[in-house]
């Protein structure tokens, strides 16, 4: 144990990189000869998560628009650059300790005891928090499991090993594609603790019983067994062992490596225990932390990653401002003038810090949320600024970054247009339709409209309208999300109006707000995973849904027969609470699916202040019963209704669906996607399923809640107003979207060469000719820049709409809305 | 119904189609009114009008390769050109026919009307692969993808091979020769026949010679294995030979699909070879047709 130090520093990642950085640089200005600081690293080396990135990846430093500040150098560039130059600055005296992993934190400013996994001890004035979101690779827990050549935790290049026996440990989905990816060339064996592998995905699973049951491949499983210890080898390059406890006893199998993929420890636990509080259950809820990122335990500070700021520019900022901060040094963010740029247009001239405090006490639901939060979601957001059309013809539009101004009288949003930001207004008022052709509702300053696009993903309903000088801060989908995900107070008012606005939208009551917000207290929000039955068919009902999110699908009979397929803002099962109370259907969840639950007083309570409108709920009614009706007894559409919904297009809005018996596989439509999307094809067509002649190609389906869009930290997928889901230039390549997307629609790819025009390859040979295959060397530049993102753009901005479906000559190639799938099926 | 080539937005360019018909019908017709200076034929005015119709559709018609790879073409749909060419197509053989008022002989101009004939006769076979084959290959598919059904092939493959290692050296070597005498697909013309041409080697007896024998739809090792299991002495045998037999089957209607499928597809794409090269050939007797015509006019 050694003396107190003023500043300890967890994780050595680029935040915490740069924080160590500025703290040896007030130790140089202070002439101090031992470092009033030690950075700690529970792992060998430095910035862990960029150093297993693939070698020569392009690493980008977005957001764009932010400076650098820090002593540590960032710009993009190869990961080996970066790394080299980090290495650097470490070199130059950054006082680093590796394999000093943090088990615990106690204390509080001025007196915290960090203790190490080696059982060492230290004593800091401050601590800095900056070990990601990442978490550490669970250990296999036996003597001898620190990482070395041995025994691994990550496998970068399968490759990398040949005619070797190697022994995988775990039953996850990592486990399991390592341990085939190895078998290829070595002997390999997977260890699973189980009796089987019920926690890989369906692909997984199938392949790894495949590979267990195939004799050619040197693949072997030992179910039901515990790893009991190691036996590291003599020396480089000899084999070790790994014993195992298995049901027939003790077994140990000599081996050259062990890979262990028995997933990652999430920090939350040890965040938690250092007395940090996380407000939300949510997965990805972070810890609240004020201006100067301090959390609630006073002196114990958390940037990066972990307080909910991925981009690694971010994370390097954050790390020079709060050792600032630390040192009693009030300086402002980095951000400071990206503020004043949103602001500049205001009708009135202020500080930005003052407009921010101005404007966070006049929004009830933000008042109460945390400086740095709504710092971080104004950032993030448009500031837009209503004007009489003569005034906004003048304007001067100086980009997204400053003030938007938008033309007065005007709607904000239009029926039916894909957007879901979500709009606060802090001053004027706003006209606003719940539905099209509706009733006008009034938007009084502090409240906020367009929860509805927001949480359900699905177009807008009716428009806003927006008054003179209005002001208005349009917030991006992801941070309203962030947001609800980890504070639970803005979580449920949102919530709260959302279900006003729906019973607004679905019964036309008429009663007052207050009433409402009665009712909409009392209904249920229930939540469905895909395939989890609502109501069955037979039983007796008392209340009806409101779909809020997702699609239901309605069948009927022992075969399940589909009969009826309802999206957001729908009603379902409102027969029994409208005719006889005995369920007719089952109503199952196509996809993830979220509904507000009516009972029968509420129900009449909302109805019965209106009796107008219940004349169109029941014509409502029979028209859908028609329309069941005429489903049931056409059996074949039904089926291949449940088909296209088992394909997950239940929550599409815009799929492509090939007629089979049309198609004669010309692959045309690949073709002609590949040639409109600089060479590669966004499209697979003869992969995906296919049933009663309806093929689902692999391509994007541009869902209602895009899944691609959940985890991109550039924010480079984006929705237009028409629907389509795209990827801006800003995509760093991550992969993100490509795992997150269930429908293998997106994948990474390096950019194709050009092609020559159609007639030099006719007549003279050049290049490759119209429909290239898309097998191709990248040049060095590309390699070196990385793979990006690419995925199905629906041929936004292209005059006549798809290039797949106008290039298809049998007409087999169809692009469709869920709406339209009754239309298809029933047409055959 | 679906919008197929022919029924394209409400049979729009068979009626275009048939305006032309009559259009050219009178044009040809009008040749037998007034003074007849000389029979119908490709000379009068009436026989350069449709001659010239006749040469710029051929033309046009031609241009649907190129339009097909126009992927950013906004000029109408792929659907709509590929429903015009198939009507607009069709006319042009009454077209020509009135062109040159059956007016036949060993030349030039002949042939390039023969060759016009064989380019549409060969369109028509494509339009009727194009309108019923896709809907043979779904039927004969029925939802399991061609990879799925060579895979399902392999593991029954690797299974014939272990239970096999479990009979008599003989019964072995038939079996091992069945799966490696087996043949699918071939030449393009052994794709379009689709005859099973897989064999299979019988191991000869104490007076017999080993001799490699036809094995189409896998029928003698089949008859064998069938054969054999009455015989069987041990219980271990009549399983492995059931197993076997239950394999075979199951290989045999994986094969014949997988044979049936690649004719299919064969045929979907085979009448392009023909169209396009005939095409060109047209393009070439046209252009000296048109130049003969003038040189010698």
């Amino acid at each position: 144990m050694g003396e107190r130090l003023h500043i300890a520093i967890v994780g050595a990642g680029p935040a915490g990189l740069s924080a160590a950085g500025r703290a040896a640089h007030h130790d140089r200005e202070q002439g101090r000869s031992t470092p009033s600081y030690v950075l700690l690293e529970g792992f060998s080396t430095f910035a862990k998560t960029i150093q297993k990135y693939q070698k020569g990846k392009h690493v980008m430093d977005e957001p764009g628009f932010l400076d650098l500040r820090s002593p540590v150098p960032f710009v993009a560039g190869k990961r080996e650059e970066i790394l080299g130059a980090w290495d650097e600055s470490i070199r130059a005296g950054l006082n680093i300790r590796y394999n000093a992993e943090v088990v615990a934190i106690a204390g509080t400013r001025g007196d915290f005891t960090l203790t190490l996994q080696d059982g060492d001890t230290l004593q800091a004035e401050n601590v800095v928090l900056s070990i990601g979101t990442q978490g550490n690779p669970r250990a296999l827990g036996v003597k001898g499991d620190a990482e070395s050549d041995f025994v691994r935790y990550t496998l970068d290049d399968p490759a990398e090993f040949q005619q070797e026996t190697i022994v995988v440990v775990g039953a996850g989905d990592a486990a399991i594609e390592n341990a085939i990816a190895l078998s290829d060339y070595n002997t390999v064996y997977i260890i699973n603790r189980r009796g089987e592998f019920s926690r890989a995905k369906d692909g997984n699973l199938n392949a790894v019983l495949a590979a267990i049951n195939d004799k050619e491949r040197p693949f072997h499983c030992r179910y039901e067994a515990n790893v009991a210890g190691l036996e590291l080898p003599a020396a480089a390059g000899e084999m070790g062992a790994i014993v195992l406890n298995t049901p027939s006893g003790e077994e140990r199998i000599a081996c050259h490596r062990i890979i262990a993929r028995l997933g990652t420890v999430p920090p939350r636990k040890f965040v938690e225990s250092c007395g940090i509080e996380i407000n939300s259950p949510a997965a990805d809820a972070v810890p609240d932390v004020d201006r100067h990122y301090q959390s609630n335990v006073p002196g114990l500070y958390i940037i990066g990653a972990l307080g909910g700021y991925p981009l690694i520019k971010q994370a390097m900022n954050q790390g020079y401002d709060v050792v600032e901060f630390i040192h009693g040094k009030d300086i402002k963010p980095a951000d400071y003038p990206l503020l004043q740029e949103q602001f500049s247009g205001l009708p009135y001239v202020m500080d930005a810090e003052a407009v921010l405090d101005l404007y966070q006490s006049r929004i009830p639901m933000f008042r109460r949320m945390n400086p740095l939060a709504f710092r971080e979601l104004i950032i993030e957001s448009r500031i837009l600024v209503s004007l009489p059309p003569a005034e906004y013809a003048q304007a001067p539009q100086k980009g997204e970054r400053s003030t938007v101004f938008i033309p007065a009288g005007e709607p904000v949003y239009r029926h039916g247009e894909f957007s879901t930001s979500f709009y606060t207004l802090v001053e004027g008022t706003v006209e606003l339709q719940l539905e099209p052709g509706g009733p006008w509702h009034s938007i009084k300053p502090g409240q906020f409209f367009g929860e509805m696009s927001l949480i359900s993903g699905r177009p807008r309903q009716g428009d806003a309208v927006v008054s003179e000088d209005a002001i208005l801060i349009e917030t991006p989908r992801r941070i309203m999300v962030k947001l609800m995900n980890s504070n639970e107070e803005v979580r449920r008012g949102i919530d709260l109006i959302f279900i006003v606005r729906a019973l607004q939208a679905a019964f036309r009551p008429q009663l007052g707000l207050q009433e409402l917000s009665a009712i909409a207290s009392r209904v249920d929000t229930c939540r469905f995973n895909a395939g989890e039955a609502l109501f069955t068919e037979g039983e007796e009902g008392d209340c009806l849904h409101l779909i809020r999110s997702g699609t239901v699908v309605l069948s009927r009979g022992s075969d399940r027969l589909v009969v009826a397929q309802h999206h957001s803002g729908d009603l379902v099962g409102q027969m029994a609470l409208m005719g006889s109370p005995r369920r007719r259907d089952t109503a199952t969840a196509a996809v993830r699916t979220e509904t507000l639950k009516l009972y029968r007083d509420e129900f009449l309570a909302l109805v019965g202040s209106q009796p107008e409108h219940v004349a169109t709920l029941q014509n409502r009614l029979s028209r859908l019963l028609q329309q069941t009706n005429a489903m049931a007894s056409q059996p074949e559409a039904g089926r291949a209704i449940a088909f296209l919904m088992d394909q997950g297009l239940g929550e599409a809005t815009n799929a492509l669906v090939i007629d089979e018996t049309l198609c004669v596989g010309c692959d045309n439509c690949e073709r002609a996607c590949a040639e409109t999307h600089g060479g590669i094809s966004r499209l697979n067509r003869a992969a995906g399923p296919s049933f009663a002649h309806l093929h689902v190609p692999i391509s994007c389906r541009h869902c209602e809640l895009p899944h691609c869009m959940k985890d991109c930290p550039p924010d480079a997928i984006r929705r237009s107003a028409d629907g389509e889901v795209f990827i801006t230039d800003s995509c760093i390549g991550c992969g993100n979207c490509e795992t997150n997307c269930p429908y293998n629609a997106i994948k990474l790819s390096y950019p194709a060469p050009p092609k020559p025009g159609l007639l030099s390859w006719i007549l003279f040979g050049r290049g490759s000719g119209p429909g290239q295959p898309e097998t191709f060397e990248p040049s060095a530049k590309d390699k070196e820049r990385g793979k990006k993102a690419v995925k199905c753009d629906a041929c936004m901005g292209q005059a006549g709409g798809p290039a797949c479906v106008r290039a298809c000559p049998t007409g087999a190639a169809r692009r469709l809305s869920p709406d339209e799938f009754v239309q298809l099926v029933e047409a055959r | 119904m679906r919008e197929s080539l022919l029924n394209w937005r409400d049979y729009r360019y068979l009626k275009a189609s048939l305006l032309v018909l009559l259009a050219s019908v009178a044009v040809y017709a009008s040749q037998h009114f007034g003074q007849l200076t000389q029979p119908p034929n490709g000379g009068t005015w009436q026989g350069y009008v449709l001659g010239t119709a006749g040469a710029l559709l051929i033309v046009w018609l031609s241009l649907l390769g190129l339009r097909k790879r126009r992927y950013r073409s906004n000029l109408g749909t792929v659907q709509g050109w590929a429903s015009a060419h198939v009507y607009l197509g069709t006319m042009l053989l009454v077209i020509a026919t009135l062109h040159c008022a059956l007016q036949f002989g060993f030349n030039v101009h002949t042939l390039a009307y023969v060759l016009m004939c064989l380019v549409i006769f060969s369109g028509f076979y494509g339009l009727y692969a194009y309108l019923h084959l896709p809907g043979r290959v779904v039927a004969l598919e029925a939802g399991v993808a061609q990879e799925d059904r060579m895979e399902e092939l392999a593991r029954v493959d690797v299974r014939i091979r272990e239970a096999s290692s479990r009979c008599d050296a003989n019964l072995q070597s038939l079996v091992i020769s069945a799966l490696d005498l087996t043949r699918v697909g071939g030449s393009a013309w052994q794709q379009l026949m689709a005859r099973d041409r897989s064999r299979v080697t019988v191991p000869g007896g104490r007076e017999q010679q080993a001799r490699t024998v036809s094995n189409s739809g896998q029928a003698v090792v089949i008859e064998h294995l069938s054969s054999r299991i009455p015989d069987a002495r041990k219980q271990s045998e009549a399983e492995v030979l059931n197993e076997l037999l239950a394999l075979f089957g199951r290989r045999q209607v994986l094969l014949q699909q997988l044979r049936r499928e690649v004719q299919l597809r064969g045929l979907l794409k085979i009448w392009l070879y023909f169209h396009i090269p005939l095409t060109m050939a047209l393009l070439v007797a046209l252009l000296v047709h048109i130049l003969s015509v003038f040189i010698y006019w």
